[in-house]
């Protein structure tokens, strides 16, 4: 890794450390008790496995750079309450759509490839069974087509 | 287990062995499709299951980046053993391009014939494009439409019962789709294949014959359930031929499990049906397919 990526990594993780505990979600009621949102663990489920792909895509040579400029604490916050919304969990998303925030990036196959291979690792390194595993990647796959080469 | 076989089984191994020390060099981010999408390599080069091709291209290149593998296969029927060996390279997984070298083992069969030759040879080249969709990412399946030529090099046999070149290509089109959490949350592998040839047993018993001597469309099916990432059970169809009167031609099937530890390794042990080959009946028996990708 170049001196700068490691730079940026350690910034990423400086930046999630500051913002722990920032809450991602406003309850609005409680969700059934087997959704995939409860399975993730809820809140508290999402905002660890969110922190640690994190710090899965800080250390990934293949991407860490894209994240170069960007406001960590609002990303994880963003990516946080998109999980819990289409995973069912008691959140609205409010950000933009997945198409208008990844527009003009021009984010590559192997980019995309590379995040659900970061997300992948996080999920395992959190001991989500294989079967939330697999819902929650089949609720994010088809976002393929509105992120790369976009 | 014969001799043969252990030494075969103990090539393969080192031949494994060898690429994988050569690729633990590369890092696990040079090829960044995700684990497994590479498929096994059948018998015939292409990326797939074992006896039945898939629109997946080998290696584990995304759209950026290239692939290869290099493997060694084994099929043990009571009459019959196949040794195959091949490598295949895959550029932006858009072209997969593959070689296959076939050894076909057939001492009782000269027995019966009188014959000296015990083996045939055969060479398979091939070509797969990726046309259109993703494996994973698009709801239309992945696409690709392949070639394999194929030269057989010990036509004696092939050409007394009845086959009339020793050479042919193979047209394939394949649709495969992986369904995310497609079953009990498990992931689905499906795959189909039409294939346009005259190939008999492979183009091992030559191509064409007096029964039948155009190519026909075949079917050719398989489907798994991902365990996990690096698991995967499921079996094959692959409906055969019939050109030759003297020698008649069943179709084919195989029940696998594929283990993917990693990006660099696949292991493929099946359980295969080959129905009646050339004069023998009820040639079922095991299979066995090691691949290192890089
Ligand atoms: C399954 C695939 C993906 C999903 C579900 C996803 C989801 C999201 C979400 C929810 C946000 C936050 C939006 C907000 O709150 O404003 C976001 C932002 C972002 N995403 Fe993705 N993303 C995906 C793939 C990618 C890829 C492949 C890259 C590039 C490597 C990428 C780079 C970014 C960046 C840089 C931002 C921050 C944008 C900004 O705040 O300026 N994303 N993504």
């Amino acid at each position: 890794m170049t001196g700068w990526l490691m730079n940026r990594s350690l910034l990423i993780l400086a930046a999630l450390l500051l913002s722990a505990g920032m809450s991602a979600c406003s309850p609005l009621g409680k969700p059934p008790a087997d959704n995939l949102y409860q399975r993730l663990g809820g809140e508290q489920g999402i905002e660890a496995l969110v922190y640690d792909l994190l710090v899965e895509i800080a250390a990934d040579e293949r991407i860490v750079e894209r994240f170069r400029d960007v406001n960590i604490p609002r990303f994880r916050q963003g990516l946080e309450s998109y999980i819990c919304s289409i995973s069912g969990g008691p959140c609205e998303y409010s950000g933009e759509s997945m198409q208008v925030v990844h527009a003009g990036h021009g984010y590559t196959d192997v980019e995309f490839n590379a995040l659900v291979d970061d997300l992948i690792r996080a999920m395992e390194k959190r001991q989500l069974p294989v079967a939330t595993q697999n819902r929650l990647l089949a609720l994010l796959a088809p976002s393929y087509r509105d992120i790369v080469y976009q | 287990m014969s001799k043969a076989t252990a030494l075969i089984l103990i090539k393969i191994i080192l031949l494994n062995g060898v690429l994988a020390l050569a690729t633990v060099a590369h890092s696990e981010q040079d090829r960044s499709r995700l684990l497994a999408t590479g498929g096994a390599s059948t018998i015939e080069g292409s990326a797939g299951g074992g006896i039945v091709p898939m629109a997946v291209l080998s290696g584990y290149g995304a759209r950026e980046e290239q692939g290869g593998t290099a493997f060694a296969s084994h099929v043990q029927v009571p009459h019959y053993s196949l040794s195959v060996v091949g490598a295949s390279w895959s550029w932006r997984n858009r072209l997969e391009l593959s070689v296959a070298e076939q050894r076909l083992s057939h001492r009782p069969l000269s027995q019966l014939l009188g014959v000296n030759d015990t083996s045939i040879r055969q060479t398979v080249v091939g070509a797969k494009v990726r046309l259109a969709g993703d494996l994973i990412y698009t709801p239309l399946p992945q696409i690709s439409l392949g070639a394999q030529y194929k030269k057989n090099y010990d036509f004696l046999i092939p050409s007394a019962a009845g086959a009339r070149d020793d050479s042919g290509t193979d047209l394939t089109l394949s649709a495969t789709k992986l369904l995310l959490a497609g079953v009990a949350d498990r992931n689905l592998l499906l795959n189909g294949t039409l294939r346009y040839s005259k190939a008999n047993q492979l183009g091992l018993v030559g191509f064409g014959g007096d029964k039948n001597n155009s190519p026909e469309l075949l079917a050719e099916v398989s489907a798994g359930v991902f365990f996990n990432r690096h698991w995967l059970i499921g079996g094959e169809y692959r409906q055969k031929p019939d050109n030759l009167s003297f020698i008649s031609e069943d179709d084919w099937y195989s029940a696998f499990v594929a283990w993917f530890p990693n990006r660099h390794i696949s292991l493929v042990a099946a359980y295969v049906d080959l129905g009646e080959v050339a004069t023998f009946r009820n040639q079922h028996g095991w299979y066995l397919s090691l691949q290192g990708a890089f």
